[in-house]
């Protein structure tokens, strides 16, 4: 019989307020085997702590049951509490009376009778409770980080600065991301190519990194400190080897149609191609879609004309096996295609264009060599017409409920280098709200509406119609409370951005959880920003929410600095409530080895003596190293062979029994 | 049928003269002609093998323990049907085909003792099928019925005269005679799901509570066929708990559906059994009927080395809300 301890925590109100702690206490304290039980204010503070390691001194207690908030919180914080007063640390049971209890409970009578319930289940558990040790894993001592975007980048480089060596993924042929595509960056209109591209090119030259373009994640299985990866590099049907980058196939080959990405489509480009004059790797790549060679097997002009001899039409894919101690996501985001607003004309009219195809118009490496024109005519516009939150803010199922952030400072930025550069256009904004919190963003703000006369209007833009010549701007201007019928040559629209699509298949890979909008959820809003739930995988850039650049580069840094922790240690101390299988009840049915989503479970020939016969008999073995114990296949096995520590059949029915009865 | 088992024994002495096999697991009668089993023979008492329309029992489960020992590989003889659980436990490694020989033997439906007693025909002392009606001899004469009207449950829902595994066929299968389907698989199911919560709990309290824990579905079934079942095994906690009283002792049969989950090929044994007459069988069809619903259609035994659809993962997989909205 265990002497057990009952620590019921106030947590200030947030309990007490709803619960009756002092009836708990006494009520749990009548509970068989318990000998001491008693409620604090905050029973995770040193005081309360002290106050259970007494109690475990004076009473001598074999195992600890803590009335407080969810074990997510603080059951590391009880373990270590227990373990300093000499008890093993999992002889602690946690109910949790706060999530599941106070917190969604109004009438004090019932919470408190549920939370006398819980803890009783808990008592009931702790009583079956077995000491158990840690177990050391070794850790893989490289980092995989998924995207190759600014995100991307700065976590790679800040770890192999670190002196630890990292793996990019990159699913498009370059590394750069969106913000290779940029034009110019808030608040201080500085070139983005200026700023990124040496970044890019210090990415590839640490000896640190290794970058895979144009590949992408397969599959991760494992755990922290112990990952593998499969990545799938796609053919480029080009030698990445030999390839010099000097594009002289791009000038000969044929297939010229393409929509080239790199400028939002808004121009084209041929089958074979380097994305950008300051991609890296600097490689040409073949648009298997697109090349008549590998479509029809006629062709193979860039063959002919490539001097180093690096296309090779006859590539295959190829499937590379990694190890990893931690992985970071950096799966960035994409703007949407804002097609389905018909009232902006968005499908009908190409002078209404996405800030991010603005973007790309303003640019100097863009389609029109940074000259502003309309798309359907070529001449300077006279008249813009921003739309800000396309997509943003918004209730209905179109579009998204959250603010996409960057667009009320992006489009401050494209009305004033359209000022700048031609102060005759004139430029309107119709927004909702303006929002610039951030170190200069205000000032920035108003020096488009001060400085440059940038018109902001407050209100939205309700249908754009082709004029003659002209596209015709229908809006409220909510202050003045009226009407406006305006006469523009050119509409952008500041789109929402969501998370890349990528990121959901790389989610579940991880068994990273995402919240209903596909981006990564942290693993505390605020204490754990760039932690996944998931142990291991960290969080880095727009994957996990909406933001701009220097938040990113924060972000991004933050997250490399938590992977180094990872890294940096030669040991990992495991989870010791795994699963184990008992030879002489496993019939050898395979069904848990099929359900083990971490390959945890393989079978072996055993000599097993069973009821007094020896035999060998094909059973499962649960490796140690790798098991999680998430206890699918405890509840699979079909004769109860399986089963896991601390987490025990005959200790959920206790629980399950003392809450029934 | 009696040509049938003449053509039977005749291959099985070929196969015993071959060397392909030593022993065959075959059918012998108990104490009556309708008190069929599985049961071992050997070289010598081959011609004793019974095969008639009282042959209901699924042999698949004997091979367990049949295939282990023996010089040479063990004969088995495998209806249609029988061959999906065949295959079932091929995939969960509880039989190795490699020491058995399984020939495949056509059927055209086996029938059930107490649908015969239940049209008030006694003293039964042999059976004879007679195009679409059974001859029956009993000690008071020879008595006549439809053999649609006494046909096992299983058989009344066919799954066709196709053998899905074995080494060989006793007659091919497209020269086998037809068999006729008699009902629709999921009409009880469809039933009991129509009643209300309450209703469907009573009916199946109703049920339950017949159980006189015989264990005989368990032992019949090709599912069950754990080293230790969690029933025997006082240290699982479960034993000594169906123990406490006549609700938890239903749970037995709700545990044992929830074992066989996804295994379970439908054959009916659970029921053919059951000396209580309790419908064991629309447990396990309600699962397959969700399991078909939630994850696309889905025979079990089918084929073998297959992952059945409760252990395996798709992203296409239902959501676990699907439980609020259907109740």
């Amino acid at each position: 019989m265990q002497k057990i301890g009952v620590f019921v925590c106030w947590c200030g109100s947030n309990i007490a307020a709803t619960v009756d702690v002092a009836a708990v206490a006494e009520a749990l304290g009548k509970q068989p085997g318990v000998v001491y039980a008693t409620d604090y204010q905050y029973m995770c503070s040193a005081s309360g702590q002290n106050l259970i390691k007494d109690a475990i001194r004076d009473y001598g207690l074999t195992g600890v049951v803590i009335c407080a908030c969810s074990p997510r919180m603080h059951e590391a914080t009880f373990r270590k509490t227990i373990s300093s007063a000499g008890l093993n640390p999992y002889m602690l049971e946690i109910a949790n009376i706060r999530e599941q209890c106070s917190w969604i409970h109004k009438d004090r009578e019932e919470a408190t009778k549920k939370a006398i319930t819980m803890g009783t289940a808990a008592i009931a558990k702790v009583q079956l409770n077995t000491p158990l040790t840690q177990m050391k894993s070794p850790v893989t001592k490289r980092a995989l980080v998924i995207g190759g975007g600014i995100a991307g980048m700065q976590t790679a480089l800040d770890i192999a600065d670190a002196g630890f060596e990292v793996d990019i993924v990159e699913k498009k042929p370059t590394i750069g991301g969106k913000m290779a595509q940029l034009d110019k960056t808030f608040p201080t209109l500085d070139c983005s190519s200026c700023i990124v591209t040496p970044k890019m090119v210090d990415t590839a030259a640490n000896e640190k990194i290794t970058i895979f373009s144009y590949a992408e994640v397969e599959n991760v299985t494992g755990f922290i400190g112990n990952f593998k990866a499969t990545i799938k590099q796609k053919p480029r049907y080009v030698d990445a080897e030999k390839c010099t980058g000097c594009g002289l196939c791009t000038t000969k080959c044929p297939s010229k149609k393409s929509l080239n990405e790199f400028n939002m489509g808004l121009n084209t480009r041929t089958a074979i191609y380097i994305p950008f004059a300051q991609a890296v790797p600097l490689v040409a790549t073949i648009d298997p879609d697109a090349c008549i060679k590998l479509k029809t097997g006629k062709c193979g002009l860039c063959e002919k004309v490539c001097e180093a001899g690096a296309i090779d039409y006859a590539q295959k894919e190829e499937l590379i096996e990694r190890e990893y101690g931690a992985v970071v996501v950096a799966t960035g985001y994409n703007q949407i295609k804002p097609v389905q607003y018909e009232e902006y004309l968005y499908n009908q009219s190409r002078d209404v264009v996405t800030s991010l195809e603005f973007e790309r118009l303003m640019s100097a490496s863009g389609p029109t060599a940074g000259h502003l024109q309309c798309p359907s005519t070529g001449k300077l516009p006279r008249h813009i017409v921003f739309i800000q939150c396309v997509g943003s803010r918004g209730t209905a199922c179109r579009e998204k409920p959250y603010c996409s952030k960057v667009c009320c400072m992006y489009t401050a930025k494209h009305a004033m280098l359209v000022k700048d550069h031609y102060p005759e256009v004139e430029c309107t904004v119709f927004y909702i709200d303006v929002r610039t919190p951030g170190k200069n963003f205000d000032e920035f703000y108003r020096r488009a509406v001060e400085q440059y006369g940038v018109h902001y209007i407050k209100g939205m833009v309700g249908k754009v119609e082709q004029g003659d010549g002209c596209l015709k701007v229908q809006a409220s201007d909510l202050l003045d409370n009226r009407q406006l019928h305006l006469e523009a040559d050119m509409v952008v629209l500041a789109a929402a951005i969501e998370p890349d699509p990528s990121a959901r298949k790389i989610g579940t890979m991880l068994t990273a959880s995402m919240d209903t909008n596909d981006f990564f959820s942290e693993a505390h809003a605020k204490l754990r920003p760039v932690e996944s739930p998931t142990a291991g995988v960290f969080l880095s850039g727009m994957c996990q929410g909406p933001k701009d650049i220097p938040e990113t580069v924060s972000q991004a840094s933050a997250a490399a600095s938590k992977v180094i922790g990872v890294l940096s240690k030669d040991f990992l101390l495991s989870n010791p409530c795994i699963a184990h299988s008992d030879p002489t009840l496993c019939n050898g049915c395979s069904q848990c080895q099929n359900v083990c989503a971490y390959g945890a479970i393989s079978y072996e020939d055993q000599m097993v003596v069973d009821k007094g016969v020896r035999e060998t008999r094909r059973v499962a073995v649960v490796n140690e190293a790798i098991c999680q114990g998430c206890g699918a296949c405890t509840v699979t096995c079909p004769s109860g062979a399986m089963d896991l520590k601390g987490f025990a059949s005959n200790q959920i029915m206790a629980e399950v029994d003392a809450i029934c009865n | 049928m009696r040509d049938i088992r003449e053509k039977l024994l005749k291959k099985i002495h070929e196969l015993f003269d071959a060397g392909v096999v030593d022993r065959v697991v075959g059918w012998k009668a108990g104490e009556f002609c309708y008190d069929v089993t599985p049961a071992l023979f050997n070289a010598g008492n081959i011609d004793e093998i019974l095969y008639d329309a009282f042959c209901g029992p699924n042999q698949s489960k004997f091979l367990v323990k049949g295939a282990e020992g023996g010089e040479k590989k063990i004969l088995a003889l495998l209806k249609p049907c029988d061959t999906y659980s065949y295959n079932q436990l091929i995939t969960e490694h509880r039989i190795d085909p490699e020491k058995i020989y399984a020939l495949g033997i056509p059927c055209t439906g086996m029938v059930d003792i107490n649908k015969i007693r239940a049209l008030g025909i006694s003293g039964i002392l042999g059976i004879e099928e007679d195009g679409e009606n059974l001859k029956i001899e009993t000690l008071y004469g020879t008595e006549s019925c439809k053999k649609a009207d006494v046909l096992l449950e299983r058989c009344l829902v066919c799954k066709g005269k196709n053998h899905v595994a074995g080494d060989e066929l006793l007659i091919p299968d497209e020269e086998a005679p037809e068999v006729p389907k008699c009902a629709e698989r999921m009409t009880e199911v469809e039933k009991l799901e129509a009643m209300s919560p309450e209703e469907r709990f009573n009916w199946w309290r109703s049920q339950l509570s017949k159980c006189i824990r015989c264990n005989a579905c368990r032992n019949a079934c090709p599912a069950c066929t754990c080293r230790t079942c969690v029933f025997d095994n006082p240290s699982s906690g479960v034993s000594a708990k169906v123990n406490t009283n006549d609700f938890e002792e239903n749970m037995f049969h709700i545990i044992r559906a929830f074992h066989v989950a996804g295994r379970c090929t439908d054959c009916g044994e659970c029921s053919r059994v059951c000396p209580q007459n309790i419908p064991l069988h629309l447990l396990n069809r309600k699962f397959i009927k969700d399991i078909d619903e939630f994850y696309g259609e889905y025979q079990a035994g089918a084929e073998p080395n297959v992952r059945g659809p409760l252990i395996s993962y798709t992203e296409q997989d239902v959501e676990p809300s699907i439980v609020m909205t259907r109740g």
